[in-house]
């Protein structure tokens, strides 16, 4: 299964990522996990949220530039080598994750781990064969509030 | 095919001599102007001592300067109550400069404006919306007056307005427009807020640019998205306004109306000509205006001419793409740039998008550039890297072309101030 992670350019400037949360939070968007990476001058803010599609298009309305894509939102054990186990798993197979972030689903019990990687294909069956969950956009929809994962 | 065939394809010899006919018909004109008069009598020069066409360079250069400092009537060659129209350059840099004409004037200048559309195919058939700033600039009457003559309907929409603009050309069919390059671009985004594709849903064949210079890049991006061809004309008011030279459907040059205007290209430094090929400065002699003629004018736009004929079969001269106006050249640590080289460079790198803004700062005693960058909005695919990888391009890219590493920032698309006239490419925040 695969979910969808917005992404949406900004300069470096105050307040971009505060215009993109409230553009959100107007059209009543839930957001489940927000990432930012920032460059010379401009960044890219990725979004994980309950309906990317018309967070797609609220966004775009307001004017800002937004790219969908699809990425893979592992279920992992929240403790102690959960994540590891997931990083090695596609390290073995020779995968690359271009980039990953996560957020807790029950604390202590489930997390989230979003992982862009370079070969989806490959990688959904590697994960269903180690016995691993991914959500789609709707199981993600689904979710209860959350706590984000601290790094 | 033509608008006046004899005209239009008269032999280079047959041309000089009508040349040399009203170029002494020019000087005596001129004469009776107070600047004229009194250059003529210091020069100890009149008609009779303009024997060939070579004689012209007896005559000294006219610039700007001179202009402004005759304002507003010291280059009146008739008397107050012959004039019709006045119209007046944008005055950028110092005071306007301000052009007369008498009824006889406006004629002309209409009839070379109905000879370049012509040129370009369009016909009485056509719909033509003329999308250019009306009042002093020239650009918008002398467009509207040219395309009356010859017989399209007009739609005189002014600047401005973009969603006017399209809901016109989709209301009343428009297959020819007059836009300013820039906004030509900016224009695409309105178009695809409304959800009008300018390919399918109008029926544009023709746009005329004008009023800024332009890469050839920028005319290759309207075509391509507007589904039309677009053609480049030069004019400048001290010279009637638009009409001067024309781009035929070659494409390859644009012809300055050689019945109407002497063309000379001169070494901006040294004021010599240069030979024939080589870049220099556009010099202009007005042979068919009675209001105020204009002598050996030195239009400060830099270019060259194209040898050999065209292809089109007129015989008038072709001039290149002007390469910038010594005006708009910048000096950074010495070196010299002008903003359309830049706009080359970065039309040519895949992810540009249509705008951009060249800033200049001096810390301490040093010069610095800053490109600002508008990131074309389909390039955009989340990711950093190649966002990094264009900004590193495009510092490359200008870096070999200006010999200066600029700070380039990446910014949304749509993001830099937009303008429904010229551009604004430059931001100049050095002092003085
Ligand atoms: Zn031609």
């Amino acid at each position: 299964m695969v979910a969808y992670q917005l992404s949406v350019f900004a300069e470096n400037k105050p307040g971009r990522l505060a215009k993109v949360t409230g553009i959100l939070k107007k059209g009543k968007i839930n957001i489940r996990a927000i990432t930012i990476s920032t460059s010379d001058g401009f960044g890219v803010i990725n979004l994980i949220v309950d309906d990317p599609e018309r967070a797609r298009s609220i966004l775009e309305d307001e004017g800002l530039t937004v790219s969908m894509k699809e990425v893979v939102a592992v279920v992992i054990e929240d403790k102690p080598g959960g994540l590891d186990k997931l990083i090695q798993l596609l390290f073995d197979e020779d995968i690359n994750v271009e980039n990953a972030y996560g957020f807790v689903l029950e604390s202590r019990e489930k997390a989230v781990f979003v992982v862009d990687v370079n070969q989806l294909e490959k990688t959904q069956k590697v994960l269903e064969d180690a016995g691993l969950k991914t959500l789609d956009a709707q199981a993600l929809s689904a979710i209860e509030p959350f706590h984000y994962m601290k790094y | 095919m033509y608008w006046e065939k004899e005209t239009e394809t008269m032999p280079g010899n047959r041309l000089e001599e009508l040349q040399l006919a009203r170029l002494k018909k020019s000087v005596e004109k001129a004469s009776a102007s107070v600047f004229y008069g009194g250059l003529f009598k210091k020069t100890n020069l009149d008609s009779n001592g303009i024997k060939s066409l070579e004689d012209i360079k007896k005559i000294p250069l006219t610039t700007k300067d001179d202009l402004r400092e005759h304002w507003p009537y010291g280059f009146l060659a008739v008397s107050r109550d012959e004039l019709v129209r006045m119209h007046s350059s944008s005055g950028t840099t110092g005071r306007a400069t301000v052009i007369f004409h008498t009824i006889d004037d406006i004629k002309e200048w209409t009839n070379i404006v109905a000879r370049s559309m012509y040129m370009t195919g369009m016909r009485k058939s056509d719909v033509f919306q003329n999308m250019m700033t009306y009042g002093l600039f020239t650009g918008g009457l002398g467009f509207h007056y040219g395309a009356e003559k010859l017989g399209a309907l007009v739609i005189p929409a002014g600047a401005g307005n973009s969603k006017r603009q399209i809901q016109l050309m989709q209301d009343f069919g428009t297959t020819a427009i007059h836009i300013i390059p820039s906004y030509a671009l900016h224009l695409l985004s309105v178009f695809e807020e409304m959800g009008v594709d300018p390919r399918s849903d109008t029926q544009l064949q023709i746009a005329f640019l004008g009023a800024e210079p332009h890469s050839e890049k920028t005319r290759e991006k309207i075509e391509e998205f507007y589904g039309i061809k677009a053609y480049n004309s030069y004019g400048l008011s001290e010279m009637d306004g638009p009409g001067v030279a024309f781009e035929c459907r070659r494409q390859n040059g644009m012809h300055i109306w050689e019945d109407n205007f002497i063309v000379e290209i001169i070494n901006p430094d040294t004021l010599e000509p240069v030979p024939d090929g080589e870049e220099g400065e556009l010099v202009l002699t007005t042979l068919l205006r009675d209001g105020m003629p204009i002598l050996r004018y030195r239009t400060k736009d830099l270019t060259r001419i194209i040898p050999g004929p065209c292809e089109c079969g007129r015989t008038h001269v072709r001039i290149e793409r002007i390469k910038g106006r010594t005006d708009d050249m910048l000096i950074l640590k010495g070196v010299n740039i002008f903003p359309i080289q830049i706009e080359k460079k970065l039309m040519d790198v895949p992810g540009v998008g249509t705008n951009f803004l060249i800033i200049l700062e001096r810390k301490g005693f040093n010069d610095h550039m800053t490109v600002r960058v508008e990131v074309q909005k389909e390039f955009f695919s989340g990711d950093l890297k190649q966002l990094e990888n264009l900004r590193r391009r495009i510092v490359e890219e200008l870096k070999g072309d200006i010999l200066i590493t600029p700070k380039v920032e990446l910014v949304e698309p749509g993001s830099l101030p937009k303008s429904e006239g010229k551009a604004v490419r430059v931001i100049d925040n050095r002092e003085e």
